[in-house]
């Protein structure tokens, strides 16, 4: 009980880390610790595959959760040596300060150390205050730039967020309340385990009410819509780095405690079925992002946007439920967060190099920087779900698993996908090709995250290795 | 529970919707920040109470944020806001108190007719509690739409938070209130005291939350 696990790591790791990066004045030492401590907090969370700790009464991790948490310590890890480069770059011009810079290096740590505790809390208390910090942490990310458009996204984030927050907690002491009769006062009430063992004999219109509740306000950080309205300006006026780990990671963090109600949902079999909530915000997510797509001039806004629909086909397929849609789901999950921030990699470092992030301004990538150029390409055909890459695997699979069972839901899905493939290739074919605009200084980029992610990807779907496939199966029956 | 220890909770609770539907028509920032000072007093007064009956102590940590934090610190701080910038004496309302008013009972009304029939099986006072509690949060977020001006913005979720406050003492034995109480003073402390205010007004001349549209990065 007392001793130390990988648990403790996840936390701590992150924790001191902040707490160092506050104090050094340096960039470059920052930027390297930043990159250790995230490398130390990938293999705690590594090893909590081969030793699982006991629960407790604050943290526990199951097999759902490992999944969640290794997916977001390696991107946070590809993010940090992302940022490293990319904040050489924003020191050079002059757009960040040394002492901004302390305070980005320390905040990406504890957004690192919230998101890690909102996945391993055993508990919907302590869940909720971690997506709090979480949000707070981010908000003051997103307005470090200090300029009118980062001050105007980070108020509305703010506004959203916390009115998303506060509803989610709301949600949260209807589920207590709920709980109460049958657990018990105190601690056990807002255990997970206990929640989930005993939900059969919970109210069910009290739970039916708190879930509405927590589906808005963690809905609102998941980015579905009619709740999305900060999520563009957030993705956009934050230093990139920034919108990969929210794309990537932060939007899970809130999917992971959607369906974590889900879960308790279903343990009740006279609480209404959360699925159909999920399916309709799903559809509307998709579509309404698709059509968006078509009308974005800034390109970070526009993947923003290519975020919202891949958030609305993920709580599709967990909305419909079943072994083989929450696999697709969980699938689709995973390569969304690859792909994503791998995009936002390159799309930092074409920023950077053209001095803006208006669509009319980038021209010609292929011919300028190659390498960047048909990395974005690629990254673009991976996301609008083309083959060989992952993301159509995992589309293909919520398609046809819903063909198989609700036809009819797959129609307006499909069309969705179709939209957003449409204005996708549009843009990407001015954004890469064509007489180049100005701005072909070579760019000082680290290739590495960006190569990697796109190699997992495309290696997910050529050949998706066995063993994965095992452990994401399991998962899906465990979501039921 | 004997009738008065019920008398009295329920009195604290519904005076904390009473003072919601009385921020709802303030259009002046001084005296919405003074009935928001009002209605975190009546939140302290509850929470201490709510502290007694149920003899749990650590509630009364939550009662001393709310009187300290929400009814000193932030008003003062707010009034000093307002002063700065010259809007103390400026009308804020977008839309007008007669529809704002219907709304605001409507959904007073609702709350109770949605809270009471799911919490059939709960305690009495328990069941009273949350659906004021849901009144304060509605109302709240009703504040939070008609509001174009930021501090009105800000105290509409400070208000809105009243409630949840209220929902969490009401459940008996939710652990984690204290935690849970702190962790949104410490967001609204960062935001009220801290960057935003003064950086938007700073940048923008104003703390019109309209005038932040104009920067909207869509447009060119």
């Amino acid at each position: 009980m007392n001793s130390f696990t990988a648990l403790d790591a996840v936390l701590l790791i992150p924790a001191l880390a902040a707490g160092v990066l506050a104090l050094i004045p340096g960039y470059r030492v920052s930027a390297a610790v930043n990159v250790l401590a995230s490398l130390a907090t990938l293999l705690a969370s590594a090893s909590l595959f081969l030793v699982r700790p006991a629960d407790g009464l604050y943290l526990r991790v199951d097999d759902l959760s490992v999944v969640f948490i290794v997916l977001s310590a390696f991107v946070g890890f590809t993010t940090s040596v992302f940022s490293a480069s990319y904040i050489a770059h924003e020191v050079e011009i002059g757009r960040l300060t040394p002492t901004r810079l302390r305070f980005y290096h320390a905040m990406y740590q504890v957004l690192m150390f919230a998101m890690n505790l909102a996945l391993i809390s055993g508990n919907i208390g302590l869940m909720w205050v971690a997506i709090e910090l979480a949000t707070l942490t981010t908000v003051l990310m997103v307005a470090i730039y200090r300029s009118h458009e980062a001050l105007e996204a980070a108020w509305k984030y703010f506004i959203l967020g916390s009115v998303g927050i506060a509803l989610a907690l709301f949600g949260t002491i209807l589920v207590y309340v709920a709980a109460r009769p049958v657990v018990g006062e105190g601690m056990a009430g807002m255990v997970w385990t206990t929640l989930v063992a005993k939900a059969g004999a919970f109210d069910p219109a009290l739970l039916n009410l708190a879930f509405v509740f927590l589906m808005l306000g963690y809905g609102t950080k998941v980015g579905l819509v009619p709740l999305h309205a900060w999520l563009p300006d957030a993705h956009a006026e934050g230093p990139t780095p920034i919108s990969a780990v929210l794309s990537g990671l932060l939007l899970n963090v809130a999917l992971y405690a959607v369906l974590r109600f889900k879960m308790l949902l279903a343990a009740n079999p006279r609480a209404v079925a959360p699925g159909p909530l999920m399916i309709t915000m799903g559809l509307v997510s998709v579509i309404f992002a698709g059509f968006m797509l078509y009308r974005r001039r800034d390109i970070k806004r526009m993947f923003a946007y290519s975020s919202i629909e891949h958030m609305g086909i993920i709580v599709f397929a967990f909305g419909m439920g079943g072994p083989l849609a929450n696999f697709a789901g969980l699938l689709h999950m995973t390569m969304h967060s690859l792909t994503k921030s791998a995009i936002f990699f390159s799309v930092g470092h074409i920023a950077q190099v053209k001095g803006s992030q208006k669509i009319a301004d980038i021209r010609g990538l292929t011919v300028t920087h190659p390498v960047l150029g048909w990395t974005l390409v690629a990254g673009v055909f991976a996301i609008s779900g083309l083959p060989p890459f992952g993301i159509f695997t995992s589309e293909f699979l919520v398609v046809s698993s819903t063909f198989a069972r609700q036809p009819l839901l797959a129609l307006p899905l499909v069309f969705g996908l179709i939209v957003a493939l449409g204005a996708l290739l549009m843009k990407v074919q001015g954004l890469a090709f064509g007489e180049p605009s100005p701005g072909s200084a070579p760019a000082k980029a680290s290739y590495l995250p960006m190569f990697g992610h796109l190699a997992l990807v495309l290696a997910a779907g050529v050949f998706f290795p066995p063993l994965i496939t095992v452990w994401f199966q399991h998962v899906a029956r465990l979501l039921g | 529970m004997s009738g008065l220890q019920f008398d009295i909770a329920h009195l604290l609770a519904g005076g904390l919707v009473l003072i919601s539907l009385l921020m709802l028509y303030q259009d002046r920032l001084t005296a919405l920040i003074n009935v928001f000072a009002a209605q975190a007093i009546t939140l302290s007064l509850s929470v201490a109470w709510q502290a007694f009956i149920q003899h749990a102590p650590h509630l009364y940590i939550t009662a001393a944020i709310a009187l300290v934090f929400k009814a000193m610190v932030i008003p003062i701080a707010l009034h000093q806001i307002i002063k700065r910038l010259g809007v103390h004496r400026e009308i804020d309302q977008v839309v007008g108190v007669g529809p704002t008013m219907l709304a605001g009972v409507g959904l007073v009304a609702l709350s109770l007719a949605v809270m009471l029939r799911v919490t059939e099986a709960s305690d009495r006072l328990g069941r009273e509690d949350l659906a004021f509690a849901l009144s304060v949060v509605l109302l709240g977020l009703l504040m939070m739409v008609t509001r174009r001006n930021a501090v009105g913005l800000v105290i509409g979720f400070m208000s809105l938070e009243n409630g949840l406050v209220l929902a969490a003492t009401g459940a008996k034995g939710m652990p984690l209130v204290v935690e849970i109480s702190v962790a949104f003073s410490v967001l609204i402390a960062f935001i009220v005291i801290g960057i935003f205010l003064f950086r938007i007004r700073e940048r923008f001349e104003t703390v019109d939350v309209t005038a932040l549209d104009r920067f909207r990065g869509e447009r060119q």
